[in-house]
């Protein structure tokens, strides 16, 4: 068993835990952030990307849009290549009440949201392929964020900055002395070492999984699941955010993310047991294809890419049952005065938007603790890659010689850390993955810098196998990659290729018809006719995570 | 901002059959292949317009890609539409040359023993190298003096003799450069009782489509078809071509890529041996001689992608004394003005080279290709002469006449 000092455990890393550890970084505090699966593996990277401008929220709740549109300003600040600054459309179908919009300009002006009345024809002009039978429009600052990249630029900053980072790996104790936490035990789930780490503060910044962390550390901390499903369009088929100005409901939102749009979101409570094997049900696939439809009606033919879903981590501050007392809200529990246990605060609820903030919160609080006097500077400081704007006449004659493809591409996921990616030689922008422009050279930067552990990993920082054919052209490559920078050798990465596969069924399945299904049955004659993949499953080693999560769900 | 009319690159599974059996992506690398170049950077290309890559140049529209693609995929207009949307055309007097073919050609019929003097020369090919970046290597067509259409007004009154007739869409090879083959399909038609009548036409566009003239090429579009829509619309008259790409343009090109209604005259028009097969078919086969030769049969690309191969090999195989040895259906290279590019040459010649020596191993009488430029760069590369089916069919006619 190794063991480690610090001063900060973080448990968690999602947005709000890699924010927790920059703003750490920031302030000269060393911290550590234990991650059971992979950066942005949980809710962070299962919503729509929007960047809220907060008119969502304008009409039902102004605290949490004037939250939003403020860090939307510090967003576009300070994380430039993880966003999009697309704008965003409000529109009223024929069926919606046609009153609605003037409440939400009404409420948008309280907030302090840019609220514009634009003519039908203007909408159209500035996205044509919105469904021309809309009433009225409304333009609000809303943009696009990646969650991905957002999760991966904190954390690379934070140990740039030195803090430390512990993926796959599980938080299996705390550490107490009465009733204080002095740290925690967690085993990587990949090479079953185990370790100890101590630490003045422990946080809980594990969303919706808090109630099981908690209940670790032997607190109370009531979460209220509420499962979200959203689809994929396999192109672009709107350039700017299109919501339908009615009150907030199923299948109302269509995001351009990158290459993709998605159409979202559902909104169905789910029991606490079931949050690790939430799934898309057929119902809500309808739903969203069909009212997505009604705002975009180009959505009726072009093919849909995958369904998935994330659990929203809505928590009950008080330990009633009856769920009167949740908030939507960001919570901030300092367990030393709920629960009498020092050194161990909770930070939960808010939303992928106002990250940054309950990070601020979180480690102002952190600080308090520490008797450390210093202010936060994330909304200041931009993340890696988001530094000074290089002229994009520039940046092409830089790396004249490459595809402007792979150099918009590659400029797109990294920023300005583009040019530590791309080298003129010709081996490093071959192209791995053909649909998203992944070259080499952008996954041996991945691998080197951005904490891959394995294929997975690799798509959440890359868009490997993100595109059209979900794999079947890079899984092979990324795999034979990951084997010749040594993470793995040839039946781990075969393995991997399994986990990757896997996952990206669980996506798939959901919509399997039409070029879907035809894409996925030559995936399956490449991998399973030709490479026979599947008969390596039966009495081989290897890491097996999808299977292990399960058992270790179990043990809690 | 996008306007999702074509939007056939959803259905691509990724296969990659399509660059399997592309010609350029087989001799270079300096082309990513049809499905990097299609579907796949299409969605980049919705997302940011910017994203064109300068490789889209080497596409030399040979359309092989759509004959492979399994899930009918629009690869080469998808290419050829983004080369048009989203890339700037530079000025390029080079371009502007070798794409006005009828500007080109009606200048040259009037001193055409001067210019095919001139395009001859060394010297003139050196400087045409180094100024326009035309290949020195490359042999310019012979223009011939006056045009068919002078020819052909001259013998109108024979033409009104016959009861059914059919418009003949000459194109600019035959109108500038090769009368004789407008002569031998007229002979051909009359000998099928079939008279010929002319409208007023203008380039059909390919080499302004593969130049990315497209406003040039969508009005040489609207122009050809209102005229040649106006000349069959009181009648069930047939358009036909001895050119396989001109027919390809009328055809399928301006629906396609030039997105224009081309429905009065897509139905009418078709290729010139699909017609004479038809008329072979129902028995009215004019009496031929003998022609013992033997020949290799070269497939022009824009045939093969309208499926009209069939046809011409249909009436060559009914010419009497005719041994003929089909080449494997592959690209020449030439693919009309491409070849006539500095910077494609080298491509040009490689990707024919396996044609050229399948040639030679035959050692042929002569070479049949329905395309005049498959026909310039066969003749370019081998011995042999080469000509057009119908030319073929016209002399085994004269044979019986004689």
């Amino acid at each position: 068993m190794q063991r480690y000092e610090t001063d900060v455990i973080i448990i968690g890393g999602g947005a709000t835990g890699t924010g927790i550890a920059r703003d750490c970084a920031l302030r000269g505090i060393k911290a550590v952030l234990v991650e059971k699966d992979d950066l942005a593996s949980g809710t962070t990277g299962r919503n729509h990307g929007l960047l809220h401008s907060g008119a969502r929220y304008a009409v039902k709740d102004i605290q949490s849009a004037s939250e939003c549109i403020d860090e939307n300003k510090i967003l576009k600040k300070i994380a430039r290549h993880c966003i999009e600054d697309t704008g965003g459309l409000f529109v009223t179908l024929p069926e919606d009440d046609q009153e609605y919009h003037f409440e939400l300009i009404r409420r948008c002006e309280e907030a302090g949201i840019k609220c514009k009345k634009i003519s039908v024809k203007e909408a159209l002009r500035i996205e044509p392929n919105l469904n021309p039978e809309i009433i009225h429009a409304l333009t609000v600052p809303d943009g696009t964020i990646d969650p991905f990249r957002l999760a991966a630029s904190n954390i690379l900053d934070a140990v740039e900055r030195g803090g430390t980072l512990f993926t796959h790996t599980i938080v299996t104790d705390f550490i107490r002395n009465q009733d204080t936490i002095k740290g925690i035990c967690f085993r990587n789930r990949l090479t079953k070492e185990t370790f100890e780490i101590y630490g003045k503060v422990v946080v809980n910044a594990s969303g919706v999984w808090g109630q099981k962390i908690c209940e670790q550390a032997g607190i109370e901390l009531k979460m209220f699941p509420s499962k979200g499903s959203m689809v994929i369009i396999d192109y672009r088929i709107n350039n700017v955010v299109v919501n339908r100005c009615r009150k907030p409901s199923d299948g109302d939102i269509i995001v351009p993310g990158d290459t993709v749009s998605l159409i979202g979101t559902t909104s169905k409570k789910i029991s606490y047991e079931k949050i690790d094997e939430a799934v898309v049900d057929d119902d809500e696939v309808e739903i969203l294809l069909k009212d997505g439809e009604k705002l975009i009606p180009n959505v009726s033919k072009t093919r849909v890419l995958r369904a998935y879903c994330g659990v929203r981590p809505l928590v009950a501050i008080s330990n009633e049952m009856d769920g009167r007392d949740i908030s939507r809200g960001i919570v901030l529990v300092d367990h030393e005065q709920r629960d009498g246990a020092k050194g161990f605060i909770s930070i939960a609820g808010g939303k992928l938007m106002t990250y940054r903030l309950m990070a601020e919160m979180a480690t102002d609080l952190i600080c308090e603790k520490l008797n450390i006097n210093k202010f936060c500077t994330t909304h200041d400081i931009p993340l890696p890659g988001s530094e000074k704007k290089t002229s994009e006449h520039k940046r092409i004659k830089h790396f004249s010689g490459i595809p402007k493809s792979i150099v918009g591409s590659t400029q797109f996921r990294h920023g300005e850390r583009v040019h530590r990616i791309l080298k003129k030689d010709k081996k490093s922008y071959g192209l791995i993955c053909e649909c998203e422009m992944v070259t080499a050279g952008e996954v041996d930067y991945a691998i080197k810098n951005l904490f891959v552990k394995d294929i997975i990993d690799l798509r959440r920082r890359t868009r490997v196998g993100m595109g059209p054919c979900q794999g079947a052209l890079c899984a092979y490559r990324a795999a034979g990659q990951i084997v010749q920078h040594e993470v793995a050798d040839g039946e781990d990465a075969s393995k991997m290729m399994i986990d990757f596969f896997e996952e990206r069924w669980k996506g798939i399945k959901p919509i399997l018809w039409g070029d879907a299904l035809r894409e996925m049955e030559f995936t399956y004659w490449i991998y399973q006719g030709l490479f026979g993949l599947g008969n390596l499953i039966s009495g081989t080693k290897g890491s097996g995570k999808g299977v292990e999560t399960l058992e270790e769900i179990d043990q809690f | 901002m996008i306007n999702l009319e074509n939007i056939s690159f959803d259905h691509c599974i990724k296969c990659t059959i399509c660059t399997g059996y592309c010609p350029v992506a087989k001799v270079t690398h300096l082309y990513p292949g049809p499905k990097q170049s299609g579907p796949d950077l299409e969605r980049l290309r919705i997302k940011n317009q910017r994203l064109v890559d300068a490789s889209l140049k080497y596409c030399n529209n040979c359309k092989r890609c759509e004959i492979a693609c399994p899930s009918d995929v629009k690869i080469a207009d998808i290419i050829g539409s983004a080369k048009w949307k989203y890339s700037k055309k530079k000025l390029s007097l080079r371009d502007f040359l070798l794409s006005r073919t009828d500007l080109m050609g009606r200048v040259s019929t009037f001193f055409s023993p001067i210019v095919n003097f001139f395009t001859r020369l060394s010297v003139v090919k050196f400087f045409l190298d180094v100024f326009l970046n035309i290949p020195s290597k490359r042999k310019f067509p012979k223009y011939a003096y006056k045009t068919f259409r002078q020819w052909f007004s001259k013998n109108r009154d024979s033409q009104e003799n016959f009861e059914r007739k059919i418009v003949y869409f000459h194109g600019c090879y035959v109108n500038y450069n090769d009368h004789d083959l407008g002569k031998a399909a007229v002979a051909v038609l009359n000998a099928l009782k079939i008279g010929v009548v002319i409208a007023r036409e203008k380039c059909c566009g390919v080499p302004l489509i593969a130049n990315s003239y497209f406003k040039k090429a969508c009005k040489n579009a609207n122009h050809n078809i209102k005229t040649l829509g106006k000349a069959v619309e009181s009648s069930d008259m047939k358009i036909i071509s001895s050119s396989s790409s001109c027919t390809f343009a009328l055809k399928y090109e301006y629906a396609n890529l030039l997105e224009l209604d081309n429905s009065p005259i897509a139905d009418r028009t078709e290729y010139i041996t699909e017609i004479i097969y038809q008329e072979f078919e129902k028995g009215n086969i004019p009496k031929m001689k003998p022609v013992n030769i033997k020949a290799a049969y070269h497939a022009p690309c824009h045939l093969e992608r309208m499926g009209s191969v069939i046809y011409t090999i249909g009436i060559l195989k009914k010419i009497p004394g005719l041994e003929l040895k089909l080449l494997h259906s592959e690209c020449c290279g030439m693919s009309g003005t491409y070849g006539f590019k500095k910077e494609c040459y080298q491509i040009s010649q490689d990707i024919g080279s396996d044609i050229f020596k399948k040639i030679d191993k035959i050692k042929p009488d002569l070479v049949i290709t329905d395309c005049e430029t498959c026909k310039w760069q066969i003749e370019e590369n081998t011995v042999y002469e080469t000509i057009h089916p119908v030319t073929l069919l016209s002399r085994a006619l004269e044979a019986n006449n004689s």
